[in-house]
């Protein structure tokens, strides 16, 4: 499998990176160096052989769904590039 | 007493308890020391105001005879953890101006008991490289040389800053975490000891998330005691994360006996690497001496998918990470690129992650897409989790035969210098972690100890690794090696 520029575009889009155009080509030969080294996986024989889910076998627990820490709308806000009246501020989404 | 920074953690315990020593001295001491050690790069974000807070804190507490080991102790935090009104940024450039308004569990925990913070430590971005040559403050250099030659080396990655820290002595011991070496392979590079426990053992809350499955958080100290002291002091159940482990945390000291009579280890083949240097193999044969004078029993074993550990690990790890750093957007946190007329909101996403986010970091976040990507996911993420069951398979039937432990090399080389892996691809970089990957992967508990030195002069580790839940059993069995190795040496000051 080797990753043409489409790909590589294609994967920059899904990622949300803005990659520049001349910048493709050397990512495209960086992603087949890496998924060239994994293709190894293909030699190993997983048949009947369950994906790993947990490392530890541990049943995750369950809380009950109350509020334990709420009303700190301030605290949230705090961190935020652009908020105003109390919400995140973003560009405009709908026209 | 002079060179109150060059302390251990038992050492200076037992002084603040005799009252030989206040918390404030050692603080003072290794605030200066920090102060003296700009060349290093570790200590990115200095907490001198919140440290003497804290060093009087600790100091009334022990005189009021309440006080756990790690009262009072001055450690360094990694930039991973969030910690309350303290820039905590990951090194990257995306979390900029970022102040949690909340404390990560392990420091939390670390605070109940009585530690000091000193600041916050130099890391690889996210915890992505094994060199320290991917944050957003500049390399960490280590503190150690190749003998009279000034090229500055790599302490390793990621945890490069606490491990440069430790290791010239600018705190007692610092916080490090470990994805997929990244404590273990540090600690090895700069003669110090790091365990990365049981996944599960500390909480992951408030740890700034790389791979959610394989991040476990650990100590980076110069002694094997300082490790189960302070490892006593982070671990334990945390109701907020659902993947630490509900079950009660020993006294790691107490099982410090150096006793290891009649205890199997393990010497798994498969870490016989091809081009591997002599000096780690003779390190190796060794370490393996040492633990049978001491009366272990020595068994070959093997690990059969060991090989395909490191590519399952380049599957899983940028796929979880392609998902957790989902939330550098640029609209809750950290840095917003600035828009241009017209601008929409998919433009703010793709500037803000392509300026905020380094190279490797790109790298990866866009590999892990790729390999969750609709048509690929089987082939790779699915194929990815199912050998990683069969390599903790390979642990679980080798420790069902009776084997304690495990000696690995901790890494295929000693520190390299900085820089000397730039033009390399990116593969020659991931197989630092080649014999640390395989203990995340299994979920195992696993510990480098400094173990000698190269021809060279520079520190070379053992890894030891462990069933899970028995890190009492294997700080033990570390402790019978550090003392059998007697790794006393430390770098000269040149800083």
């Amino acid at each position: 499998m080797s990753i043409d520029l489409e790909t590589a575009a294609k994967v920059a889009k899904l990622a949300r990176i803005r990659v520049d155009e001349d910048a493709l080509p050397a990512l495209a030969q960086e992603f087949n160096t890496i998924l060239g080294f994994i293709e190894q996986l293909g030699e190993v024989d997983v048949t009947g052989v369950e994906p790993m889910t947990s490392v530890t076998p541990q049943r995750l627990k369950r809380r009950d769904d109350v509020v334990t820490e709420g009303d700190q709308q301030d605290k949230i806000l705090s961190n935020a590039p652009d908020a105003r009246e109390g919400f995140f501020a973003v560009p405009k989404v709908v026209e | 007493m002079t060179d109150l920074n060059r302390l251990t953690i038992s050492d200076a315990r037992d002084a603040l308890r005799k009252g030989d020593v206040t918390s404030v001295e050692l603080t003072e001491a290794c605030l200066s020391a920090v102060q003296g050690a700009g060349a290093l790069n570790a200590f990115v974000h200095d907490t001198p105001d919140l440290a003497r807070a804290q060093a009087q804190a600790a100091d009334a507490r022990i005189a009021q005879g309440d006080a756990p080991a790690m009262c009072g102790i001055p450690l360094g935090i990694k930039d991973l953890f969030c910690t309350r009104g303290v820039p905590s940024q990951a090194a990257s450039r995306i979390l900029e101006g970022f102040t949690p308004e909340y404390e990560s569990t392990v420091t939390q925990n670390l605070f109940d008991a009585g530690a000091v913070m000193l600041g916050k430590l130099n890391m690889d971005e996210f915890a992505m490289g094994s060199s320290n040559e991917t944050s957003c403050y500049g390399n960490v250099v280590n503190p150690w040389r190749r003998g009279n030659d000034e090229a500055a080396l790599t302490p390793g990655g990621s945890s490069g800053g606490s491990a440069s820290a430790v290791a010239a002595d600018l705190c007692l011991a610092a916080t490090g975490t470990d994805t997929g070496g990244s404590i273990r392979q540090p600690a090895a590079f700069t003669g110090i000891t790091g365990i990365k426990p049981t996944y599960g053992r500390c909480s992951r809350w408030g740890v700034v998330a790389f791979a959610s499955s394989l991040d476990q958080a650990g100590p980076m100290t110069k002694t094997v005691r300082d490790s189960a002291i302070m490892l006593g002091a982070m671990c334990g159940h945390d109701p907020k994360d659902s993947t630490s482990a509900d079950i009660p945390v020993p006294d790691f000291e107490a099982m410090l006996t150096g006793d290891i009579k009649g205890k199997v280890i393990g010497i798994p083949k498969e870490y016989r690497m091809d081009g591997m240097p002599d000096e780690i193999e003779q390190l190796w044969a060794d370490g393996t001496a040492m633990l049978k004078d001491a009366g272990a029993d020595i068994r070959d074993i093997s690990l059969p998918h060991t090989k395909y550990a490191l590519p399952a690990y380049y599957v899983i790890a940028p796929a979880e990470a392609s998902s957790n750093l989902a939330r550098y957007d640029g609209v809750r946190y950290g840095h917003r690129a600035k828009l241009a007329q017209g601008d929409g909101i998919t433009e703010m996403y793709e500037k803000t992650r392509a300026e905020g986010f380094g190279h490797e970091v790109q790298r990866r976040v866009m590999v892990g897409t790729y390999v969750l990507s609709a048509g690929f996911y089987d082939a790779y993420y699915n194929r990815a989790r199912k050998v990683r069951t069969l390599i903790k398979r390979d642990f679980e039937e080798v420790f069902a035969a009776g084997i304690d432990a495990i000696l690995t090399p901790a890494t295929p080389s000693a520190a390299f210098g900085l820089g000397e892996m730039t033009d390399a691809d990116p593969v020659q970089m991931y197989l630092n972690d080649v014999f640390t990957v395989t203990v995340n992967l299994a979920g195992l508990p696993g510990i480098a100890v400094p173990a000698g030195t190269d021809k060279q002069g520079l520190p070379l580790g053992l890894q030891l690794i462990g069933r899970p839940w028995d890190e009492g059993d294997l700080l033990n069995t570390a402790y019978a090696l550090e003392q059998a190795a007697g790794f006393v040496a430390k770098p000269a000051k040149w800083w």
